[in-house]
């Protein structure tokens, strides 16, 4: 597919592959800037307009050296387009667009040095999906090293926004750091100030990335280990997971039993504790202890399922002020606001009242013709302001009276359901089990969110009853699961039910 | 005012005689123009040509002092009929348009204008959007340039080459009274370069002037007797005239050697493409001394016979390089070899795609198949085959364009989808416009798009039978013909349909331009008129106008309202607000400015809290918001990411309307940031402080006591 091409030459090829908005435009300008400066007749070439829609682009440079005064030779012919195994530096302002460049061959082993950031921008296939749809980040940094001749990547959105400045200037900074442009740092930096657009910014985005691209990536983080415990509750129910559980699902019980204190205090965590060793006392420990693994996971999350309680009580954390302030980069001397969008319905309100209350409010209709007008609309929630902050301190302080709730009741029902299924499978076929535990992964969000992933999720467990004893439970399980997890109508999952029954 | 500002840009037309110009295509031929003495431009906005009327736009002022009349045209056939003022006149008159489309649309004056023939150079610059980055269907221009016989020039990309032809055109088109066609490839739009500057030249006769003197001529009228006339006029005198203009300026170019069995003949605009491919394969080098013969076809059409015949004279085998098809140059090569007896075999699409674009790669590799065929003792060797990445072409994501951050219309089309979920699937009639993004994830909104302002007429012929079909029409092509071909359709036929008109101030696609309904002020153009007062003169009166397109609710329930009323008859929802790209460059600087001087200035952004956020994303399938993204869930225990706001978050307010609407979940919040509060904004905030951080670590300290 390629064409190899005469090692030695005089000519500079240059291809950004940016999306909207990265200033790819800006970064090709600093590149022809710096090459007329230096003695290059240089060209470039671009779409207007698609960056712009969010899609992707490319920007396309070449640069021949100009002939010396009064030299008998034409100009040069410059190309409109890359051609592939015929570009030396490929420039992308993000992994999945480095992907694209080797794709499309513009990278290639004999002359290729890719600068690439390694950070992702999430196409909209990838962000849109139910569960996680983000394709692998591995793939790519795999191929760039192995395609190129040579591979700088490092998180250059990172470092723009360390610098304060675009990435472009990161991008251009990572470029000069390579050393595959025969000019000096100065003069890359010249380029900035003719631009003359947010030089401090610029040129300090320019000096990561130019530091960056020399250091190489910095290996990442390790995960720490669970904390110790803080308290004797802690102490005790950690003491008792060392006792009971396999060592590879211990920090995932760990933070099960965190969660469920943090939810509702060290009790739940011992009502989850002994779900937990019902299911451990059925896993033959094949794979790892999957089916513990699994049930460490979903029992808590389930356990600390989101009512209203939940979400009040972590609307008005210290420690979430806090995340909010950094997010927003809330800057000294400046002041904020913060609002929320909620909408309890009628439904939600009567999860969090006594059981029978709850019930009789539900069930009864001329109440809820009543009542339903004021639960009709979302509501702004300024937890900023005293007033909204107090109702939401309350609502979180019933946590204690949870226990007593129309919800939690109904929850506890389905988890003890699930677990008698799950336990069932466990007996003769721990992988089915593992399986039909991670379902639970099917019940997330709030409202109709929560209605059908609830739905799906009951769809697919009395699909499960049908398998018990069979041969491939666990791989049809799981299928299933991704079915529901595949749109958001249910037409997949609808589809794998009939097909499996036909 | 437009996306893009080319004011500082366009100091450069200013330069004389002998002064070296730097800079884009776009700027070159606007230059060339006025150093042939053109007397007034004009066009229509569109990819890629866009920029061309944004330069014509900002250099005004100039056009002015050198009295040059610059019209901002209404549409590409408003542009075709102004070049009417070249007929009777010796008026150089140059018109701009984004092609095929913008052909399309201006076909009915130009082929009038070339049928009667001009006295002043008429000059239509063609942005041909074909190949990458294009996004309309894949036709060619050259057909038009055929049937109504204008002639095409597609000059080989270098800008002094491109100046230089813009006055050519001029002389072509008076030498042989025929309008004449510059092709401009999107590419060339863009691509930068240098040339050597001359004086820019007042037109001899201006069109006021003109206009004071008129001229009159029937046999220039398109009315019968005299249009079997100007068919016999083309045949017998422009094309010779034309033929022999091009023949004695040397127009088209011959490179490479004198003599050879083998030779190339290549569309202009393709010309640096090959070099490159000739150069890969080690037959040229950079500056264009190919080894095989190459004829340059600066002018597509009319061909030459005697140029041709003296090209392909002693050759074996010739190779047409034409993108798209039908290959109407092949078809005449081979025409034309035929009547003058000659052996030469025309080789053409049985080397290369039929379709598509000619790439680096695909000029590469059509060159080695015709030399494996013709010339092997000069063909390169098999180069060995890089092995596929299938993992990698199923890794990467394919972007399909979608709405800005903060963009007004992604709400209309989120209130579209829940109403849907109640109404059921509707027919929607797309438009052309930022708007038929809607087609795409996460909306998939969007059944047809015929065209600029096409979206009402396109629903026209769904006669309702208990669902309504809804159109889509932006302000940008409501007004360039969508008022009467959608509007006043609908009102005529009194059609049962919901069109919805966005208004968002400007022709956004096409890089923000102002339009008859924009609110800004303008300087040169009348704006401020609104599209409601439009569409009631038409006589249609169940009419909406709703100026906040970010309420959700209201635009889910005014939808339902259209698509259920017992009134019969079209049915027109004005959605307003505006481009947000235009807001924020209009704004963002203001802000900025107004908080270095310290004033109280309110920056709103939306987040998204990640321990209540449980990883649906039903969100992100309402939205596709650029800022609106995900993460890797920062929670041990989940495993799906969890949605996440960045920076680049302008604030709209769409994510939270949205979560409302759609009833969705508790983890949007906005925080409204003030930079420089006031005494008052300090004191409240001090307030709030020392209470809520006093019962914030009462509670710290409670959970301290239940933690693990």
């Amino acid at each position: 597919m390629t064409t190899s091409t005469p090692p030695a030459r005089e000519r500079i090829t240059i291809a950004i592959l940016a999306l909207g908005g990265e200033g790819g435009g800006v970064l090709a300008d600093w590149i022809r800037q710096v090459a007329n400066q230096h003695g290059y007749v240089v060209q470039g070439t671009s779409i207007a307009g698609v960056a712009q829609r969010t899609g992707s682009t490319v920007y396309y440079i070449e640069m021949v050296k100009r002939a010396a005064e009064g030299a008998n030779r034409p100009e040069p012919v410059l190309a409109m387009m890359p051609a592939p195994g015929d570009v030396d530096i490929v420039i992308a302002s993000e992994l999945m667009e480095a992907g694209r460049a080797i794709l499309r061959g513009f990278v290639t082993g004999d002359r290729t040095t890719l600068i690439g950031s390694t950070h992702r921008v999430y196409a909209i296939s990838e962000k849109s999906a139910l569960g996680d749809g983000t394709a692998s980040s591995q793939r790519i940094l795999d191929a760039a090293k192995r395609r190129a001749a040579r591979f700088i990547g490092f998180d250059m959105a990172g470092a723009a926004a360390e610098a304060g400045s675009v990435i472009s200037s990161v991008m251009f900074g990572a470029l000069a750091g390579s050393e595959t442009l025969p000019f000096p740092r100065e003069a890359f930096e010249d380029a900035i100030r003719h631009g003359g657009k947010a030089l401090e910014a610029n040129l300090k985005g320019f000096g990561l990335g130019f530091q960056r691209a020399r250091a190489g990536e910095a290996e990442p983080p390790q995960i720490l280990d669970p904390s110790e415990p803080t308290t004797a509750a802690g102490r005790a129910l950690k003491a008792a997971i060392d006792a009971s559980l396999p060592p590879v699902a211990r920090p995932l019980a760990i933070e099960g039993v965190k969660r469920l204190m943090d939810y509702q205090g060290s009790r739940y965590a011992e009502l989850y504790l002994s779900r937990l060793g019902a299911i451990h006392a059925l896993d033959d420990g094949d794979t790892d202890w999957q089916l513990t693994r699994h049930a460490a996971r979903h029992i808590a999350l389930w356990m600390s399922y989101e009512d209203t309680i939940r979400v009040a009580d972590l609307k008005v954390r210290a420690v979430r002020s806090a995340r909010v302030a950094a997010e927003v980069r809330l800057a000294p001397g400046q002041v904020m606001a913060v609002t929320e969008y909620m909408h309890p319905r009628l439904q939600e309100i009567c999860d969090i009242l006594p059981v029978r209350l709850g019930r009789w409010i539900r069930d009864s209709a001329a109440i809820q013709r009543l009542v339903e007008p004021l639960f009709r609309a979302g509501r702004l929630v300024e937890t900023t302001s005293l007033r909204w902050f107090l109702a939401l301190r309350l609502i979180a302080g019933m946590r204690g009276l949870r226990p007593r709730t129309l919800r939690y009741s109904e929850e506890q029902q389905r988890i003890d359901g699930w677990l008698a299924l799950a336990a069932r499978f466990a007996e003769r076929d721990p992988p089915a089990a593992a399986e039909l535990i991670a379902c639970q992964q099917l019940i997330k969000g709030y409202s109709d969110t929560y209605e059908r992933g609830l739905a799906r999720f009951e769809a697919v467990l009395s699909e499960a009853s049908h398998l018990a004893g069979q041969p491939n439970a666990a791989t049809r399980l799981r299928a299933l699961r991704e079915a529901a997890l595949a749109d958001e109508q249910g037409d997949t999952l609808a589809c794998a039910i009939s097909a499996k029954s036909a | 005012m437009a996306e893009r500002s080319f004011k500082k840009e366009v100091e450069q037309l200013r330069l004389g005689e002998g002064e070296l110009f730097e800079g884009e295509g776009i700027l070159a031929i606007t230059k060339g123009l006025l150093q042939a003495s053109v007397a007034y431009v004009g066009g229509y906005q569109g990819s890629p040509i866009s920029h061309l009327m944004d330069v014509f736009s900002d250099a005004d002022p100039l056009l002015r002092e050198l009295g040059v009349h610059f019209v901002s045209n209404a549409s590409e056939a408003a542009a075709g009929a102004m070049l009417a003022a070249s007929v009777n006149y010796p008026l150089r008159g140059a018109v701009a348009w984004k092609s095929v489309v913008g052909t399309n649309v201006a076909s009915d004056a130009l082929s009038n204008l070339a049928s009667g023939g001009v006295t002043g150079g008429a000059l239509i610059i063609i942005g041909e959007d074909y190949g990458e980055g294009s996004s309309i269907m894949q036709e060619r221009t050259h057909a038009f340039a055929m049937k109504s016989q204008m002639w095409l020039l597609d000059p080989r990309p270098n800008l002094p080459m491109m100046v230089d032809m813009v006055e050519k055109a001029f002389q072509l088109s008076e030498a042989s009274h025929t309008p004449v066609m510059m092709e401009m490839r999107v590419r060339s739009c863009h691509m930068t370069g240098s040339f050597v500057a001359k004086d820019n030249r007042r037109p001899p006769m201006t069109v006021g002037q003109a206009a004071a003197n008129p001229k009159r001529d029937i046999s220039r009228i398109v009315l019968p007797p005299a249009n079997f006339v100007h068919e016999v006029e083309k045949i017998e005198q422009r094309w010779p005239a034309a033929q022999k203009f091009i023949a004695e300026h040397r127009l088209n170019e011959w490179f490479g050697p004198e003599r050879d069995e083998i030779g190339i003949i290549v569309q202009g605009g393709l010309f640096n493409g090959l070099n490159r491919a000739l150069e890969l394969l080690g037959l040229s080098d950079p500056y264009g001394a190919t080894k095989i013969p190459v004829f340059c076809l600066n002018v597509t059409y009319p061909l030459l016979p005697e140029e041709v015949r003296s090209f392909c004279a002693g050759k074996k085998a010739v190779l047409i390089l034409e993108e798209g098809q039908p290959e109407f140059i092949e078809h005449e090569l081979n025409t034309l070899v035929r009547q003058a007896d000659l052996q030469a075999r025309i080789v053409g699409k049985e080397v290369m795609p039929r379709a598509g674009e000619y790439s680096a790669q695909v000029l590469v590799d059509g060159v080695a198949a015709f030399l494996r065929a013709h010339a092997p003792a000069r063909a390169p060797a098999m180069p060995a085959e890089v092995p596929a990445e299938a993992d990698l072409a199923s890794t990467v994501p394919g972007r399909p364009a979608g709405f800005c951050t903060g963009c007004p219309e992604r709400p209309i089309f989120a209130a579209m989808k829940l109403a849907q979920r109640e109404v059921g699937e509707l027919h929607v009639s797309g438009d052309i416009g930022c708007h038929i993004f809607s087609i795409f994830p996460p909306f998939n909104i969007g059944n047809t798009t015929m065209g600029y302002g096409l979206g009402t007429a396109g629903a026209s012929a769904f006669k309702a039978e208990g669902k309504r079909a809804v159109a889509m029409m932006g302000d940008g092509g409501f007004w360039h013909n969508g008022l009467t071909s959608g509007i006043g359709n609908a009102a005529f036929n009194q059609d049962d349909t919901v069109t919805i008109v966005i208004d968002n101030g400007y022709s956004a696609a096409t890089g923000g331009q102002d339009i008859l309904s924009s609110r800004a002020e303008n300087q040169t153009r009348v704006t401020n008129h609104p599209i409601e007062k439009a569409i009631r003169g038409m006589g249609i009166d169940w009419v909406r106008t709703l100026t906040r397109t970010y309420d959700v609710a209201k635009m889910r329930d005014t939808l339902k309202e259209a698509l259920t009323s017992t009134t019969k008859g079209p049915k027109v929802i004005i959605a307003q607000s505006e481009c947000m790209l235009n807001k924020q460059r209009r704004e963002k600087p203001l802000a900025s400015k107004a908080a270095r001087e310290g004033k109280r200035v309110v920056r709103e952004r939306f987040g998204v809290d990640p321990d209540t956020c449980t990883g649906d994303h039903a969100c992100i399938r309402l939205s596709g918001c650029p800022s609106l993204s995900i993460v890797p869930n920062p929670d041990p225990l989940r495993e799906h990411p969890v949605t996440h706001i960045d920076n680049s978050c302008v604030g709209c307010g769409n994510c939270g309307e949205v979560a409302h609407a759609a009833v969705l979940c508790p983890s949007f919040y906005k925080a409204s940031i003030v930079t420089n509060p006031t005494r008052w904004d300090r004191i409240k905030a001090r307030m709030r402080h020392i209470v809520i951080g006093w019962l914030q670590q009462s509670q710290t300290r409670n959970l301290a006591l239940r933690a693990y």
